[in-house]
């Protein structure tokens, strides 16, 4: 498993690493945690002229808060994201959905920018940021923009990040006294998901105030379960309540078939599994 | 299971040793092939066909000659006169067909994976880099996937020149062989009679070290570095087909880690190496990746097994007709056209069946060639056999283990002859059974599934079982004749005294993580009375070990651990003659215990160690008595050994989701004498990992175009530790009467015994939807659609009187009883 040839640069600030990025020309690729990219490049999927090694950036690591947002830096690995007390106090979701990624040594090198670029429809993180109604911090030559999850998944493997940015933080507005719940279907551990459901809740007054869900590998981007959403606001957080609302849950998906699962099997899981994720975060 | 404390006054066999295999290996003190390095060695890297059944109408290698650092570009064409054709040892019937198998594909390919042309350079990387810039055109030719249409009469063919695709049909039958009565008329008469066809997935063997080969061509000798389960069959075989003097090759095993039958095999890429090393005057390195592991190392399984049980009224069975097709892929290779007729002697397993009849045909397709996996043969016996019992005990609504009670020999009725003509020397089916059911808990986990299903829960609990037995210790070299198998099946071993005392013993069997160096100690080590530490084990190299058959198929403990017995034996005898002569007495005076000779009745005699240092200076030794204490043995036994166990899986079935989760796993194995405990347990854990991870996780898929689609460890799903439970294990011992120590061997067991257990598991839980069998693996898809289209064809039962709605035959066998 030997990769084809590339060119590598390491630089030390985003603004040296946008430079590099755009001097490389349009065959260059960025190279975060890796996870993703080594493999494809060992199995000669792809063949970059040159590596943009973000590893050496440290501006681009950790997570802080900014006007009633939780920022996370592109290159903070799962594991540091699984641990922050921040995340896990104003974004449970999320570091409840990376607790799931892989295993322990994915986690220490995987990054969240990683996953959310390389935009896999399997990935964990997706669904969660989509829920969460977060925002994609690009930068580039002209500068940097904002861009909403839903505008940033594109495709496949596809999102609004142009040749010559970067993706450099998610910008995640605080759920703080949310409860939540990932609920991860795959074959083996270390397996992406067949299907993930990532929910939501805020419970006020003995009713649903407010209610998010994303779900993994319905479609070729992360898919918000809208109408699932709008059946949820107002209820009681009984189980009937959730079961009726988690029927919606295949509504505007559009899931693939492969190896793994046929497409109705698919919609049949979200249904379930929404219904468990939903449970599970409402405390029924 | 930890270690247990040494004591000087114990026994060694039976003790928890460590392996001292281990400490080397854990830190890295390794010695894989691929760590290998010689003086001016080149890197080689072989093209391989991304289609699967295609001409070659042209191979260009100007622009990959032109490449930096390469050294050498070689076709299929280059190696037309040289390279021969891949060894296949076993002709299972005279008339079996056998395709032409280059090593380097010629004019044709024939499956995607099939080696096409082969670079050597500098470094891995240039040759790596050469390979893309090799240009192939290939003229697409029909595949052929499917196993049953394969072996149509109308099926497009994989070899043109033999004219069909079935290579080759076997058959045994009781009542020819005197052995028992007509099948045919069983059936007829039979009060019940189940029909049913199993699938058995394609399955990859997925060792941990992938495949490397290293040769010199520089000395006197070709030495060839292999990590291979069988140098001295590589050897044998390398000399046969590439037409060199078998005194002209050595073949070191060094460190091999892992093969389950994936690495009994003689593989292209050897011969490659070799030819490209005798090309270049070289020392030349191949070392595949993963993906080259999962499509052009042999697969295992695949077959369609298609049975006929004839039973009585009260549970007694009578008779058992199997008819498998068994698909070779793309060619035969060393003894592929085997691994079915391993399974034809056991399909009748631990029940006294009165007739008997087996068929098999072996078929071409246009997939990587298939051969052994991890129990060859007989796990796919024991699965249809263990899952027709099941349905027999559902259909008369018996519990399953009774009606294996009513059927199994009684543990009285040793030696047993049985219906497929075998010898069954001794087993207790009722102890390990009862022991079994008490370990698990067997009437409160019924009484749980009794409730589940009454509330309708939406997680059912079923009970699986599968009381197995398999033929191991593969010997009897008249028995391989019998089954015209190339070889024979003895093992050697040499027993030698150094002069200081310390011990070397030579094994023909080539541990990869059996622990053999620890085991054949312990046996040694108490039967010279020496201690374990001074006892050495040389392997793997036919240089030491000038003579083996190797290891696979249970045998290394039962044949050549028992041959490495019996040369210590022989070395006690020459000791004794050497001591009489020295203490001045006669033989039959001497007592040998705890490595000294005593004359008996008086405080005089000798420890061995001063009997191998008198050998050694020679300076009075009796008349005619040899200076040395080395003996050795080529052992051949009489019979197979037959371990035997009795496996209970509990498993939960989501039935929302589909998703299977085993609950509780108890086994109690029979593998007669234990040697180590701590290794029999390894190797129980090890094989049910592999046992279950077929039930639940693994196959190999292929495309309509015939690639491979489960080429990586991603896709391939091999369950790690979290994805299985905590396996409950314990023993009974019933010794082997077919060699002096006693043991049967354990290295399948644990594969073989539990994948029909879990799939027995599975459908127990369904049963109550009309579910009755789940193709394997058992994805939570698969059980989701069986769950469904049991629901649909009820349902549509009851308005329209048939049809099963919309289920995928490709995903889940329709329910109902015959398919």
């Amino acid at each position: 498993m030997i990769p084809a040839e590339f060119d590598y640069v390491a630089p030390s600030t985003v603004e040296e690493a946008v430079h590099a990025l755009r001097d490389a020309g349009e065959d260059a690729k960025v190279l975060a945690g890796g996870q993703s990219l080594l493999p494809v490049l060992r199995m000669r999927l792809a063949a970059p002229s040159t590596l943009v090694d973000l590893g050496k950036v440290p501006e681009l690591r950790g997570v802080r808060e900014e006007d009633g947002n939780l920022v996370i830096g592109a290159m903070t690995t799962h594991h540091e994201v699984v641990r922050d007390g921040l995340v896990n106090e104003h974004a449970s979701l999320l570091a409840l959905a990376t607790r799931t990624v892989a295993d322990p040594q994915v986690r220490h090198r995987g990054t969240l920018g990683g996953s959310l670029a390389h935009a896999d429809p399997a990935g964990d993180l997706l669904a969660p940021v989509l829920a969460m109604d977060g925002e994609m911090v690009l930068a580039g030559p002209q500068g940097r923009r904002s861009v909403p999850a839903d505008e940033f998944f594109v495709d496949h493997f596809t999102t609004a990040v142009g040749a010559e940015e970067l993706l450099v933080e998610v910008r995640v507005p605080k759920h703080t006294g949310w409860s939540a719940h990932y609920e991860k279907f795959n074959r083996v551990a270390q397996a992406w998901s067949v299907v993930g459901v990532a929910a939501a809740v805020l419970v006020e007054g003995g009713r649903i105030a407010r209610a998010r869900v994303g779900l993994t590998n319905m479609g070729s981007t992360p898919v918000r379960a809208h109408e699932v959403e709008r059946a949820l606001l107002g209820a009681s957080p009984t189980g009937e309540a959730v079961r009726r609302a988690a029927e919606r849950a295949h509504e505007g998906t559009n899931p693939g078939s492969d190896a793994g699962a046929d497409a109705d099997y698919r919609r049949h899981l979200a249904e379930v599994l929404t219904g468990r994720a939903l449970a599970t975060a409402a405390g029924v | 299971m930890t270690a247990t404390p040494v004591s000087p006054s114990e026994p060694e066999i039976g003790r928890a040793r460590r392996r001292k295999e281990d400490a080397r290996l854990v830190t890295g003190r390794t010695r894989w092939t691929d760590n290998m390095s010689l003086p001016g060695m080149v890197h080689l890297a072989v093209l391989r066909s991304p289609v699967a059944h295609a001409r070659i109408s042209a191979v260009d290698t100007t622009e990959a000659r032109r490449m930096p650092g390469v050294h050498e570009v070689v076709t299929g064409a280059d190696l037309a006169e040289r390279q021969g054709s891949m060894p296949c040892a076993w002709p299972v019937t005279p008339d079996m067909k056998t395709p032409y198998a280059p090593a380097l594909a010629v004019e044709e390919v024939h499956f995607a994976g099939e080696a096409v042309a082969m670079v050597a350079a500098r470094s891995a990387a240039e040759a790596r880099d050469a390979l893309d810039a090799i240009d192939v055109d290939y003229e697409d030719r029909e595949v052929v996937l499917d196993i049953e249409a394969a072996a149509r009469d109308d099926s497009p063919l994989v070899h043109e020149e033999l004219g069909t695709n079935r290579s080759a049909t076997w058959t045994f039958d009781s009542a020819e062989a005197g052995t028992g009565g007509d099948v045919e008329q069983a059936l007829r008469d039979a009060e019940i009679r189940l029909d049913r066809t199993f699938r058995q997935q394609r399955l990859i063997p997925a060792f941990m070290e992938p495949r490397s080969v290293l040769v010199d061509p520089t000395g006197e000798q070709y030495t060839v570095w292999s990590s291979t389960q069988v140098p001295h069959i590589l050897r044998t075989m390398m000399a046969m087909t590439l037409g060199v003097g078998e005194h002209k090759i050595r073949v070191i095993a060094p460190d091999v880690g892992g093969g389950f039958g994936g690495k009994l095999q003689v593989t292209p890429e050897e011969m490659l190496t070799f030819l490209m090393a005798e090309r270049l005057g070289r020392p030349v390195k191949w070392t595949e990746s993963r993906s080259e592991t999962m499509v052009s190392g042999h697969h295992g399984r695949d077959q369609v097994q298609r049975l006929s049980l004839a039973a009585r009224a009260d549970g007694t069975v009578t008779g058992l007709k199997v008819d498998l097709l068994a698909d070779m892929g793309a060619y035969l290779r060393l003894i592929a056209p085997g691994i079915p007729v391993l399974g034809a002697l056991m399909f009748n397993a631990i029940y006294k069946f009165d007739s008997y009849r087996f068929t098999c045909t072996n078929v071409f397709t246009t997939k990587t060639p298939t051969d052994a996996y991890r129990g060859a043969g007989r796990p796919e016996a024991t699965f249809a056999i263990e899952r027709m019992m099941d349905e027999l005990a559902a259909e008369l609504d018996m519990d399953p283990l009774e009606v294996r009670r009513r059927n199994w020999i009684n543990h009285d009725e040793f030696p047993f002859d049985t219906v497929a003509g075998l010898t069954y020397d001794s087993g207790n089916y009722e102890a390990a059974t009862d022991r079994a059911v008490e370990m698990f808990g067997y009437q409160q986990l019924r009484d749980e599934q009794l409730r589940r299903r009454q509330r309708g829960d939406t997680v059912q609990l079923g009970i699986g079982v599968s009381t197995f037995t398999e033929m191991c210790g593969l010997a009897p070299s008249r028995v391989f004749g019998s089954l015209s198998y190339g070889a024979g099946g003895w093992e050697h071993s040499q027993v030698r005294v150094l002069p200081t005392g310390k011990v070397e013993v030579v094994t023909g069997t080539s541990p990869h993580g059996q622990g053999h160096v620890t085991a054949w100690s312990q046996l040694v080590a108490d039967r010279l009375g020496v201690p374990f530490e001074d006892v050495e084990v040389l392997h793997g190299d036919t240089q030491s070990s000038p003579r083996g058959l190797d290891t696979y198929g249970s045998r290394s403990l039962a044949v050549g651990g028992v041959a490495a017995v019996r040369a210590a034996d022989r070395v006690i005898d020459k000791a004794r003659s050497i001591a009489a002569h020295l203490l001045e007495c006669s033989e039959q005076d001497l007592d040998f215990s705890a490595g000294r000779f005593s004359v008996r009745g008086t405080d005089r005699g000798m420890e061995l160690t001063e009997v191998a240092l008198a050998a050694f200076t020679a300076h009075d030794l009796p008349e005619g008595v040899e200076p040395n204490l080395d003996a050795e043995v080529s052992h051949d036994p009489e019979n197979f050994s037959f371990p035997h166990g009795t496996h209970l899986c509990a498993a939960e079935v989501d039935t929302e989701t589909g998703r299977v989760r085993i609950r509780s796993y108890v086994c109690v194995d029979d593998v007669g004498t234990v040697v180590n405990p701590l290794v029999v347990e390894g190797q129980v854990h090890g094989g049910l990992a592999q046992g279950i991870a077929q039930a639940l996780y693994e196959e190999a898929v292929h495309d309509e175009d015939g690639t491979l689609t489960t080429a990586t460890l991603a896709d391939y799903l091999v369950p790690s530790a979290v994805d299985l439970p905590e396996f409950h294990t314990d023993r009974t011992e019933t010794e082997a009467t077919s060699n002096p120590i006693g043991v049967k061997g354990v290295g399948e067991a644990g594969t073989i015994a539990s994948t029909p257990a879990v799939v027995n598991a599975v459908v127990d839980a369904l049963r109550p939807y009309g579910v009755t069998d789940v193709r394997m693996p058992c994805s939570p898809q698969r059980v989701w659609r069986a769950l469904s289209g049991a629901r649909a064809s009820s349902a549509t039962a009851a308005e329209s009187g048939g049809g099963l709605g919309s289920v995928d035959p490709d995903q889940a066998f329709p329910t109902g009883g015959d398919r």
